[in-house]
């Protein structure tokens, strides 16, 4: 088919999935109830209130974590390197666990003081892995990865101390969080994180030829004529906040980055014209999805989204790591 | 127009208290070939990669058309000089050949990666030169080594600059893809006018091009001057540390070496 094409069927059927996402569930949906929105009748309430907001705060975290993967794959060159790879996510984890455990709750310039603390553990991570391997004079993806790793594996001891210390309440709160979950009431949550995703996304619409030339190489993307120390600073600061402010309201959701970007581009391509609005489109319609099945599938219990994406994504590691290397897509 | 290509003054260059460079100094004219010889670890691809400015750190003067290659921003100095690494570097994203010669048009783009008018026909223009435009939809994981090497300089070509850096282009192709690749180069550089350096192991290489010879030897210049000058078994043997007999070829009326083994 061809790939403009394609583009299109991305869009409808992210869309599709949005707008149907909601009618999944306990009970029936008469489309009245959809149309008359009404505070006495329960099932408007429930669709307005609860499932579609549920459903647009799925679609636009998963947009931006999707399209977080696919940065972080392209400068890295590593169909490996995701938000939770290089460690944003644990940093991310950690500002939030604090927050809770300190009880920072009051809010700063419009935000809690959860999402102030992700965003400033999300920027320390990539900022500690930015300077470990600068400090090395050697960007090369093996030192990021690995320092990656260490930060992940620290960040994580604090989590569990800062777990440790907290009183029952906080911790479980914490543990809960660090699942993922999409559970929220009403529109202020997606409405929270749809400036960053969408200015995260406009910001990379307009990087798109850097994005590309990343991924053939610092060198030769050099000799092509991309300042490449600065574009790559950019990239991580704009998708560490992006990630630092999802990772705050819908906790550590795993493997959207890693899948995403890589169904993608198997569909429409290593262009990254056309896989940017690809991933965007399908990372968002994929964490619709997830939440949907997360909450369907034993109901009336909800499993978080992040358990559900976590285990349809260690089978999905494994597999890039161990098929041939053939094949029109990145091998590991 | 009278400046040269290259103009290069005492470049130094050390990393972590080791000279990869001292004290280079040379001078390349607007449509000459040059080839920069050297046994492994010479110093002749890091002296590439400074003219590109992806190695920073070097003291000396380095002038390109006449103007500091401090002066240029990137995107300047991409939309004058083009690079070819040493082929066998890993393009693990599956791009087709044509997405792929594309991203050499990157400085000419506008916001949002929009395209210059120019682009399509030097885009097309540099496919044909380098002789890849049948493969244009393939992806680059489907093509063998010299095809690939093919589009590499077609991405280069389609930089549209003046100068053209090539590390051993020729290295690891079969025959026929060796000549292929010498021809385009040579084709290159008498229809454009474009200056070539490249950087070879192979002496032969830099006779049968025609052009002239900087050889390196730890770290520094050992000779230069018209590549003919090398055939001297006591001038090889100092550069290589190897010894050499020398041949002449009737079909040429070149003179070319065979290395015999590692110098006692």
């Amino acid at each position: 088919m061809k790939r403009s094409g394609l583009l299109a069927l991305f869009f409808l059927g992210s869309i599709g999935v949005l707008v149907c996402a909601p009618f999944v569930g306990a009970g029936s949906m008469p489309l009245s109830a959809v149309f008359h929105p009404d505070p006495d009748n329960a099932a408007s309430m429930i669709f307005w209130e609860i499932r579609l907001p549920r459903a647009c705060l799925a679609w636009v975290a998963g947009a931006g974590l999707a399209a977080a993967g696919m940065v972080f794959q392209a400068m890295f060159r590593n169909p490996l390197a995701t938000p939770f790879t290089l460690g944003v996510s644990s940093g991310a984890s950690l500002g939030a666990a604090l927050a809770v455990r300190l009880g920072l709750g009051s809010a700063f310039m419009g935000f809690s003081g959860v999402t102030v603390g992700a965003m400033v553990g999300a920027l320390l991570a990539i900022g500690v892995v930015y300077g470990l391997t600068s400090l090395k004079r050697d960007c090369s993806t093996g030192t990021m990865l690995l320092a990656g790793v260490a930060v992940n594996f620290f960040f994580s001891s604090l989590i569990l101390l800062v777990q440790y210390t907290a009183d029952y309440y906080d911790a479980f709160r914490i543990l809960r969080w660090l699942m993922g979950g999409l559970q929220m009431v009403g529109f202020d949550a997606p409405l929270r994180i749809l400036p960053f995703v969408a200015g995260g996304a406009t910001l990379l619409a307009v990087l798109v030829g850097e994005l590309n030339l990343l991924t053939t190489g610092e060198e030769l993307a050099a000799s092509r004529g991309v300042a490449v120390g600065r574009v790559k600073t950019v990239f991580f600061f704009a998708v560490s906040v992006m990630v630092g402010v999802i990772v705050s309201i819908c906790g550590p959701v795993g493997f959207v980055g890693l899948m995403c970007p890589h169904i993608c581009r198997l569909l429409v391509g290593a262009d990254h014209r056309r896989l940017l609005p690809a991933t965007l489109l399908f990372g968002g319609a994929f964490l619709v999805g997830c939440d949907t099945v997360a909450r369907s599938l034993f109901a009336p219990t909800e499993l978080p989204v992040g358990i559900f994406t976590s285990f349809l994504g260690g089978p999905f590691f494994l597999w890039l790591l161990l098929r041939p290397p053939k094949g029109g897509s990145l091998s590991a | 127009m009278t400046e040269p290509a290259i103009e290069v003054e005492g470049l130094s260059l050390s990393i972590r208290g080791s000279a990869l460079l001292r004290e280079v100094s040379f001078r390349v004219d607007r449509c000459d070939t040059w080839s920069v010889l050297g046994p492994n670890g010479a110093g002749k691809s890091t002296l590439l990669r400074c003219l590109m400015r992806i190695h920073a750190g070097w003291t000396g003067q380095v002038r390109l058309f006449g103007r500091p290659l401090g002066e240029y921003s990137q995107r300047e100095l991409a939309r004058r000089v083009a690079y070819v690494p040493q082929p066998g570097g890993d393009q693990r994203f599956p791009y087709t050949v044509r997405e792929f010669v594309r991203m050499g048009r990157y400085a000419y783009s506008g916001l949002f990666g929009a395209a210059h008018p120019e682009d399509g026909k030097a885009i097309d223009a540099a496919m044909d030169q380098a002789n890849v435009a049948m493969f244009a939809d393939r992806t680059l994981d489907t093509l063998s080594g010299g095809e690939r090497q093919k589009v590499f300089i077609a991405a280069a070509l389609a930089q549209g600059g003046d100068l053209l850096l090539l590390d051993e282009p020729t290295a690891f192709l079969d025959y026929k893809h060796q000549a292929e690749v010498s021809r385009i180069l040579q084709s290159i550089n008498q229809q454009s006018g474009t200056t070539i350096v490249t950087v070879t192991h192979d002496v032969n290489v830099a006779i049968l091009s025609g052009g002239h010879a900087l050889a390196l030897r730890d770290a520094t210049v050992a000779w230069k001057g018209p590549a003919a000058g090398l055939m001297s078994e006591d001038l090889l043997s100092r550069i290589f540390d190897a010894t050499f007999r020398f041949i002449d070829d009737p079909g040429t009326g070149l003179r070319l070496v065979a290395p015999q083994g590692a110098q006692e």
